[in-house]
């Protein structure tokens, strides 16, 4: 059932579930971002419905709530270890949208289908809920259309944004009493999803690692920068790296962090004895493209990708992914043809 | 024909070397204008001038070719520019009612620039407000970062904008690239220690290549804007120089503060014989001394508390 509410309802529903949950949604950080006075929309602790960015896709996706960009894996002296303690005591509600949902698939998969679960991840993946936030509109570079991420069914809780009144769709039971003390009517309520983009992709049906020869891959060397944006904002790039921390008033106790890696940055391919692999950017651009799109359906039967858009968004050299994605079949003919 | 040739200047028109002829300039502060002014400059060209406009090196337009006689009539065209701009005017109708102070000018900044710090424009006029009309010669310009794209040296009172980088360790995923471009680009102000950024806080100029640089928003700007105010730069004919930096860290209002301390300095010690009654002010600085100078300057002036003021300033410039 679903339920109409104001905001004023909307917060106290949120102050009672912000005792069981930490409740986690795109925010507006002011004058945050890259460029003076411009503000940045990321994820962050919220209280009010009013600090919930709606009408803007965030620059940086929800990944950060179960993934941080660093964590603290455990401290060490000499002959002792501790873990660190978890970073979030209660259970988490993460807003987000359908492209977002479906990326949770996509790291869920990661670190805990593939091979034993992430010990790390899995404690702070345990006890989240999702809110779906509906999509009224489609937004600049998105493409979740074309890669099936318009719409999802499995969210806790869905909002639709329409005036300042909220439209609730409720799939936890536990929360239905709470919905219904502060609605101001019931009615049968959809998340709003798009169903066109202005951006399309065409992976191609006969795409095989024979692209890889294609000199489509060559444009990047020079107009990339390998900044790494495209990962650090992407919501299914599940790399990470570790630092062995040796505290610099006595190097004899530090800490074990992960950080996020992107494949876009140097270093990334760098192994014991020196040696460092796709050097060239249009290298790495070709590894990450290749990555969303063709390797890793072939061992999870879906794409990583979701097509939210960030990737493109962010790019200081107006790189796109989705255009680069619509290249492979010229590549592909180009490659077969020789 | 009977013109007071002082009055002309202080009404913002020129001699020129044709006689019977004037130029009619109008100052745009901070360098950006609507482009509903266009047609106005337009007009008076077509209509009083020769039909051609110069672009000023102080970010303004001169309109030459203009009878003396026209210059009344001039006047009254130029009144919806000098509202629009929202220039101080003491009487309206009668055109600009002083020249001394030049128009303050400005790099495009933050409106525009991914680099500057600030929006260069709005504080230009907030300047103009605070100053003009002025009969003094004061040169005054402002810049959106460290790069100095606007000249600020050259000027009596540069402006330049400055960020003072927030770092959040926990948002760092040690990519390097902030230590890289303050290395590459500015002033080697970062090193890495245990794989993360360490600021050299007094090295730091404030230029935001760090921020501008950084992937995951690990370095973000200062909510708080400063600014690095330069003295007593100069072109001209005797002893051309740079200016030398006064103040790192300050703020908007002290620096207005500091202008408008300067006029009563200028007042009390200018040359009463300067031709055209019309002394640089470093000129005046190097007969009182920095000191007396700077007692002047920081009167009642509340300087944040990053602020640090170089003292003293020495200049050198080219000598002849």
């Amino acid at each position: 059932m679903g339920y109409q509410m104001n905001q004023e309802g909307f917060n106290h529903v949120l102050k009672q579930l912000s005792k069981e949950y930490l409740i986690y949604a795109p925010k507006c950080m002011k004058g945050g971002n890259t460029f003076s006075d411009v503000d940045c929309i990321r994820y962050g602790e919220v209280q009010y419905a009013e600090d919930i960015v709606f009408d803007k896709k965030s620059d940086y996706s929800f990944k950060e709530v179960l993934l941080p960009v660093s964590e603290t894996l455990f401290y060490f002296t000499e002959g002792e270890t501790k873990e660190a303690d978890i970073p979030r005591k209660k259970g988490a509600i993460i807003f987000l949208r359908s492209c977002d949902l479906h990326a949770v698939k996509r790291l869920d998969d990661m670190y805990l289908q593939n091979g034993p679960a992430d010990y790390y991840y899995n404690r702070l993946r345990e006890n989240v809920k999702f809110v779906l936030m509906g999509c009224s509109q489609s937004y600049e570079n998105c493409f979740c259309v074309d890669m099936g991420s318009n719409r999802s069914e499995n969210y806790s809780l869905s909002v639709n944004k329409k005036n300042d009144m909220y439209y609730f769709d409720c799939k936890e039971e536990a929360w239905v009493e709470l919905l219904k003390e502060y609605a101001q009517g019931e009615l049968a309520v959809e998340p709003e999803y798009v169903t066109e983009n202005q951006v399309h992709v065409n992976i191609p049906e006969n795409l095989s690692i024979e692209v890889a020869k294609s000199k489509m891959w060559d444009e990047y060397d020079s107009r990339c920068i390998a900044c790494g944006r495209c990962n650090f904002v992407c919501p299914t790039c599940t790399c990470f790296t570790m630092q062995d921390i040796f505290y610099s008033e006595n190097g004899k106790v530090g800490e074990r962090r992960r950080v996020q890696a992107s494949c876009m940055v140097d270093g990334f391919t760098d192994v014991a004895g020196g040696g460092s692999y796709r050097k060239k950017n249009g290298e790495r651009m070709r590894f990450k493209v290749l990555h969303k799109v063709y390797d890793y359906k072939k061992r999870n039967g879906y794409h990583m990708c979701v097509g939210c858009g960030r990737c493109d968004d962010v790019c200081p050299e107006y790189i796109s992914f989705s255009n680069c994605i619509n290249k492979l079949e010229g590549a592909m003919k180009e490659v077969l043809s020789k | 024909m009977d013109i007071n040739t002082k009055k002309l200047k202080k009404n913002a028109f020129r001699v020129t070397k044709e006689r019977g002829k004037t130029a009619s300039r109008i100052r745009v502060p901070g360098g950006h204008l609507d482009v509903k002014f266009l047609p106005m400059i337009q007009k008076i060209a077509e209509e009083y001038g020769n039909g051609t406009v110069h672009i000023t090196s102080r970010q303004g337009f001169e309109i030459p070719g203009i009878p003396y006689e026209k210059m009344p009539e001039v006047n009254k065209e130029l009144q919806p520019i000098i509202e629009g701009l929202n220039i101080n005017q003491e009487t309206p109708g009668e055109g600009y009612t002083s020249s001394g102070t030049r128009n303050i000018t400005s790099c495009i900044g933050n409106r525009v620039c991914p680099y500057a710090c600030y929006d260069t424009t709005a504080f230009a006029k907030r300047i103009e407000k605070a100053v003009f009309p002025n009969d003094l010669h004061f040169k005054i310009a402002l810049t959106g970062c460290p790069n100095d794209c606007a000249k600020v040296r050259m000027h009596d009172f540069g402006i330049m904008g400055m960020t003072e980088p927030q770092f959040e360790p926990d948002r760092c995923v040690s990519c390097g690239a902030c230590v890289r471009v303050c290395k590459k680009k500015s002033v080697e102000a970062l090193k890495p220690v245990n794989y993360r950024p360490v600021r050299n806080t007094e090295k730091c100029i404030g230029c935001g290549e760090c921020v501008i640089n950084c992937p995951t928003r690990a370095w973000t700007r200062s909510e708080q804007k400063y600014y690095r105010l330069t003295l007593l730069g100069r072109t001209g004919k005797k002893n051309p120089r740079l200016g030398e930096d006064f103040i790192k860290w300050v703020d908007e209002d002290s620096i207005i503060k500091i202008i408008l301390n300067t006029y009563k300095y200028v007042e009390k010690y200018i040359d009463k014989n300067a031709p055209g009654g019309k002394e640089h002010i470093g000129y005046i600085v190097d007969r009182t001394g920095f000191e007396e100078f700077k007692k002047w300057a920081l009167d009642g002036v509340n300087l944040p508390e990053k602020a640090e003021v170089y003292t003293p300033i020495y200049w050198k410039g080219v000598e002849y």
